[in-house]
C-alpha cells in the first residue's frame, strides 16, 4: 500500500473484543443493518444480498469471514460498504465508530502470533498510545477461493 | 490549433471509415469494376486523409493520402483492379486501423508507413507507364483549355459529373448574359432553370442559387448542367427566354478541372487545403444519407438513461403495490395511466439502444477471409439480416461467440479445396450467417455446407473423456450427440490448429450464450453442413418473471423459460428410479424441488397439493416445486455484482416494489 503523506486515515470498527482497521479510500459508506436477502449456493460468511439504493450489493458477515463465532445483529451492528477493483461488497461488523489519522510509522508488520484470525488477512497492526488496531487486507478478505470452489461441487 | 476536443469524433469516425475500407475493398474483390464501389472507397480514404491532416497525424495523412492517389487511378481507368492488390490494399487498411487504435489509445499515431507507401507508390506508378497512352485517349473536347468559372466543386459533384460521361451524358459549363436594362433578373434566372430542368440536371451554378434568386449578381452567371442533349439545343431553348442577351455553352472537364485545381493547391498552403477537404468530407456525408436525420448520444448516455428507467420501474412497481393496499380507485388509476405510459417509455428507451446486428457481422468477412486464407481453403460468407436489431448490451457480447462459431465452421466444418471437389461440392465452401427478429427473441444462425458433424467421432470422443459413458449412447438423441460438442473439454479436430483452439472454445461459446439468456442449438448432416442457431432475447434489462415463494423468500422466474404453472394432487406425483416425476400432458416429467436446491428448511408435512412450474430448456423440461405463486410481473435485472458472479441457479436479483431484493432462478442450470 502506497502512502502519500506520514499518515493514513482509516475506518475503525469492532468485531468481539478486537479493534481492526481499513483505509478510508476503500469505503463508500456505513449502513445500518437492513433486511438481507439470502442467496444460497455461498459460503457461509456470505449472509445474502442487499438493496442499497438501487445496486443489489453482497453482505459478507465480517465475523464469520474471520472465523469469530457470530452473535446476533443489534442496534449497534453496521454494514461497511467496501469498493475494491470491480467489487462492491458490504461487510457486518460489530461497530464502527471512529475515523482516525494514524501515522505510517506507527504500523508495524503483522506479529507472529495473533490469535484466532489468519494472518493471511492483515496487512499490519497499528499501535496507538493504549489501542490496537489490526490493519484488514481487503483484497485478501474478498477473494472468494470458497466461492470457486463451490461452484465446482455444484456444477457436477 | 488545439484539436483535442474533436479526439472522440476524430478517432469515432476514422473507425467508420476504416470500416467502410474493409468492407468495400472485399466487396471490390468480387466486383472489381464497380464504380461506385472504388467511388466509396476513394471518398473514404478522401475523408480520412482530410480528417488526419487536421488533427495533425501526418503518418496517418501520408498513407492515406497515398492509398486515395491508387484508388483515383483506379477510377479514371488508369490502373485496374487485381486480386494480389486487394492483400495490399487490406494491409495498408490494416495498418491505418493500427494507428488509429494507437492513437486512441493515447499514442500519437507515428507509425513505420515507408514500405506500405513505396508499394503503394510503385502500383501506382505501374499503372501511369502502362496506360499513358490510354490517358489521351478521352474524348477530344475534354482536353479543351478554358478557364472555367467553377474552382470550389466538392467530391460529390465531381464524381457526378465524372460518372456522367461514362453514362453517356454531357456536362456543359452554360454562361447567361441578361440583357442590361432586364429588371426582373431574379424572375429570368428562374425561368432559365425551368428550361435547363427540363433538359438535365443542374449541378452548380456560380453564383449560388440563392444568391441568384436574391439577385445579387451583375449581368451574368454560370451553371454547370449534366445533360444528353446537344449543345446547340440548349443554347437555342434559352434563348427563348426573353431578355437575354448572350448565352456560351462549352463542355466542362473533369480532367481539366483537376490539373487547374491541382496548380492552385501547390499555392495554397496545407493548411487551407485540409480546410477544404474537412468541410467538403462534411458535405458528403450529409449528401450520403439524406433521409436519416440522426444524432450521435454517448452510449452512456442512453445507460444512464435506462438507469433512471429503472428506477422508476422500481418505484412503478412499489406505486402499485400501495395502490392495492390502500384500495383508493383515484389512486389506483393513476397508476394505472403511469404504468402504461411507462411501458411505452420503455419502448422507446429500449428501441433507441437498439443497434443493428451489422455493427458485428461487418468484420466478419475480413475475417472470414483471412483465416480461409491461413487455412488453405475457400470460403465464401453470405450475410443476411444485417439490419436485425438488437440491444448494445447484446451486441456488445454476441460478437466473440459468433467469432468463435464462425472459426469452427471454417477449421472444422469447411473441408478443403481437393477434399470438396472429391465429393462433388463446388471448390468453394459457403458459409451462411443470418439474423432475423422472432417474437422477443432474435435468432441468429451460422450454417455451412462443410463436413456435417460425424456422430460417431462425437461419441468416441465424449467416451474417451468421460463426457459420458456406455449406457448414455442408447438414450441421446442426434441433436443431444451435437451438443456434446459444446461441452467443455472437447475438440474433435484431428490437428489442433491456433484458430479454433484446443478444445476450450465451443464451451465458452455455450456460456457466455446462456449467461446472455439465450440458448444454442446444432443441427448437421453429413457432407452436407451443419447450422449452429443461437436465441437471443431482444434485451437483457427488463424482463417479465413469475414472482413465487418458498417458505418466506421471493424468487422470480423468468416468463421465458415457463411452460406453464399447475396445482397437482399428492397422488399424481410418481416414482422413477427413486426420482419424483410427474406425467405432464403425457410427457413424464421430473420434480425438482427447489427447496432443496436452494437449502431453504423443509416443512415436513405433506399437503395434498402441490404447486409447480413446469419450465423448459430446448425440449427438455422440468417440474419446479414451490409453495405459492405471487403473479407475473415486469423486473428490472441486476447482477449481484462482482464477487457473486456466478452463483449456481441464479442468474441475476432483481428489486421488488417493497424494496426487498429478489433471486432470479437461472432454470437452464436447473434443468437437466
Amino acid at each position: 500500500m502506497s502512502e502519500i503523506g506520514s499518515e493514513k486515515k482509516v475506518i475503525v470498527f469492532q468485531l468481539k473484543d478486537e479493534e481492526f482497521a481499513v483505509s478510508v479510500q476503500q469505503i463508500g459508506s456505513i449502513e445500518r443493518i437492513q433486511p438481507i436477502t439470502r442467496v444460497p449456493n455461498t459460503p457461509e460468511f456470505v449472509k445474502g444480498v442487499i438493496n442499497l439504493r438501487g445496486v443489489v450489493t453482497p453482505i459478507i458477515d465480517l465475523r464469520s469471514r474471520l472465523g469469530i463465532e457470530e452473535t446476533e445483529y443489534s442496534d449497534s451492528t453496521r454494514i461497511i460498504i467496501v469498493f475494491l477493483d470491480e467489487m462492491e461488497v458490504g461487510l457486518i461488523v460489530d461497530a464502527a465508530n471512529d475515523v482516525i489519522d494514524i501515522p505510517t510509522s506507527s504500523i508495524e508488520p503483522t506479529p507472529e502470533v495473533i490469535g484466532a484470525v489468519n494472518e493471511d488477512y492483515i496487512e499490519g497492526v497499528a499501535k496507538l498510545e493504549n489501542r490496537l488496531l489490526i490493519l484488514l487486507d481487503l483484497r485478501k478478505i474478498l477473494t472468494n477461493n470458497e466461492i470457486n470452489e463451490l461452484k465446482h461441487v455444484e456444477g457436477n | 490549433m488545439d484539436t483535442t476536443q474533436y479526439l472522440d469524433i476524430f478517432i469515432e469516425e476514422s473507425n467508420e471509415h476504416i470500416e467502410a475500407l474493409y468492407n468495400k475493398l472485399l466487396e471490390l474483390e468480387n466486383d472489381p469494376n464497380e464504380k461506385s464501389i472504388i467511388e466509396e472507397i476513394f471518398r473514404s480514404a478522401h475523408t480520412l486523409k482530410g480528417m488526419s491532416a487536421t488533427m495533425g497525424y501526418n503518418d496517418l495523412a501520408t498513407l492515406t493520402h497515398t492509398l486515395e492517389n491508387v484508388f483515383d487511378a483506379i477510377r479514371y481507368n488508369r490502373l485496374t483492379v487485381q486480386p494480389k492488390m486487394i492483400d495490399l490494399l487490406v494491409e495498408t487498411v490494416d495498418q491505418l486501423n493500427m494507428m488509429v487504435t494507437d492513437i486512441a489509445n493515447g499514442g500519437n499515431g507515428s507509425s513505420d508507413i515507408a514500405e506500405i507507401v513505396s508499394k503503394l507508390e510503385s502500383i501506382e506508378q505501374s499503372s501511369n507507364n502502362a496506360n499513358e497512352g490510354f490517358q489521351c485517349n478521352d474524348s477530344g473536347e475534354d482536353q479543351t483549355e478554358t478557364p472555367t468559372m467553377f474552382l470550389d466543386f466538392d467530391e460529390f459533384e465531381l464524381s457526378i459529373l465524372s460518372e456522367s460521361h461514362d453514362r453517356g451524358f454531357q456536362n456543359y459549363e452554360i454562361t447567361v448574359t441578361l440583357r442590361e436594362d432586364c429588371l426582373l433578373k431574379g424572375a429570368r434566372v428562374y425561368m432559365v432553370f425551368e428550361v435547363l430542368e427540363q433538359m438535365g440536371e443542374v449541378i452548380k451554378s456560380e453564383p449560388s442559387v440563392n444568391d441568384l434568386e436574391e439577385e445579387k449578381f451583375d449581368q451574368s452567371f454560370s451553371v454547370i448542367l449534366i445533360s444528353n442533349q446537344p449543345g446547340q439545343a440548349i443554347s437555342e431553348k434559352i434563348k427563348h427566354v426573353s431578355e437575354i442577351e448572350s448565352v456560351t455553352i462549352k463542355p466542362f472537364s473533369v480532367q481539366a478541372y483537376r490539373e487547374l485545381k491541382q496548380k492552385q493547391s501547390n499555392i495554397h498552403s496545407l493548411e487551407i487545403v485540409n480546410e477544404q477537404e474537412q468541410t467538403s468530407s462534411i458535405s458528403n456525408q450529409s449528401l450520403k444519407s439524406p433521409h436519416q436525420k440522426t444524432i450521435r448520444v454517448n452510449i452512456e448516455k442512453l445507460d444512464v438513461l435506462m438507469n433512471l428507467f429503472e428506477e422508476l420501474i422500481i418505484d412503478r412497481g412499489r406505486l402499485e403495490q400501495i395502490a392495492s393496499d390502500l384500495r383508493n380507485s383515484d389512486l389506483q388509476e393513476t397508476v394505472e395511466r403511469m404504468a402504461r405510459v411507462s411501458s411505452d417509455l420503455q419502448n422507446i428507451i429500449l428501441t433507441m439502444r437498439m443497434v443493428p446486428i451489422d455493427f458485428v457481422f461487418s468484420r466478419f468477412p475480413r475475417m472470414v477471409r483471412k483465416l480461409a486464407r491461413e487455412l488453405n481453403k475457400q470460403v465464401e460468407i453470405e450475410i443476411i439480416g444485417a439490419d436485425t436489431e438488437l440491444d448494445r448490451t447484446v451486441i456488445d457480447e454476441i460478437g466473440d461467440p459468433i467469432v468463435h462459431l464462425l472459426r469452427n465452421a471454417i477449421d472444422h466444418g469447411i473441408e478443403s479445396p481437393e477434399e470438396r471437389i472429391r465429393k462433388g461440392k463446388p471448390e468453394k465452401g459457403s458459409i451462411q450467417l443470418k439474423a432475423y427478429h422472432s417474437g422477443n427473441h432474435v435468432f441468429i444462425e451460422i450454417a455451412d455446407d462443410g463436413a456435417g458433424i460425424n456422430k460417431d467421432k462425437v461419441l468416441h470422443k465424449a467416451l474417451k473423456n468421460g463426457l459420458i459413458n456406455d449406457k448414455d449412447i442408447g438414450s441421446l438423441s442426434e441433436q443431444q450427440i451435437y451438443e456434446l460438442i459444446l461441452e467443455s473439454g472437447f475438440s474433435t479436430a484431428d490437428t489442433i490448429s491456433d484458430i479454433s483452439g484446443r478444445g476450450v472454445g465451443l464451451d465458452v461459446v455455450k456460456n457466455t450464450i446462456e449467461s446472455l439468456g439465450g440458448s444454442i442449438t446444432i443441427d448437421s448432416k453429413i457432407n452436407e453442413g451443419s447450422v449452429f442457431s443461437i436465441e437471443l432475447p431482444l434485451t437483457l434489462t427488463i424482463i417479465s418473471v413469475l414472482l413465487v415463494e418458498l417458505n418466506e423468500e421471493k424468487y422470480a422466474i423468468p416468463l421465458s423459460s415457463i411452460i406453464e404453472t399447475a396445482i397437482i394432487p399428492k397422488d399424481k406425483i410418481m416414482s422413477a428410479h427413486k426420482k419424483k416425476v410427474i406425467d405432464f400432458r403425457g410427457k413424464v416429467v421430473p420434480l425438482v424441488n427447489l427447496k432443496e436446491i436452494f437449502d431453504c428448511p423443509q416443512n415436513d408435512n405433506e399437503e395434498e397439493y402441490t404447486s409447480i412450474v413446469i419450465v423448459k430448456k430446448g425440449d427438455r423440461m422440468a417440474a419446479l416445486v414451490v409453495d405459492t405463486f405471487i403473479g407475473q410481473q415486469e423486473i428490472v435485472l441486476k447482477t449481484m455484482g462482482a464477487y457473486l458472479d456466478n452463483v449456481f441457479a441464479i442468474s441475476g436479483a432483481t428489486i421488488l416494489g417493497d424494496g426487498q431484493v429478489a433471486l432470479i432462478i437461472d432454470s437452464n442450470a436447473i434443468v437437466k
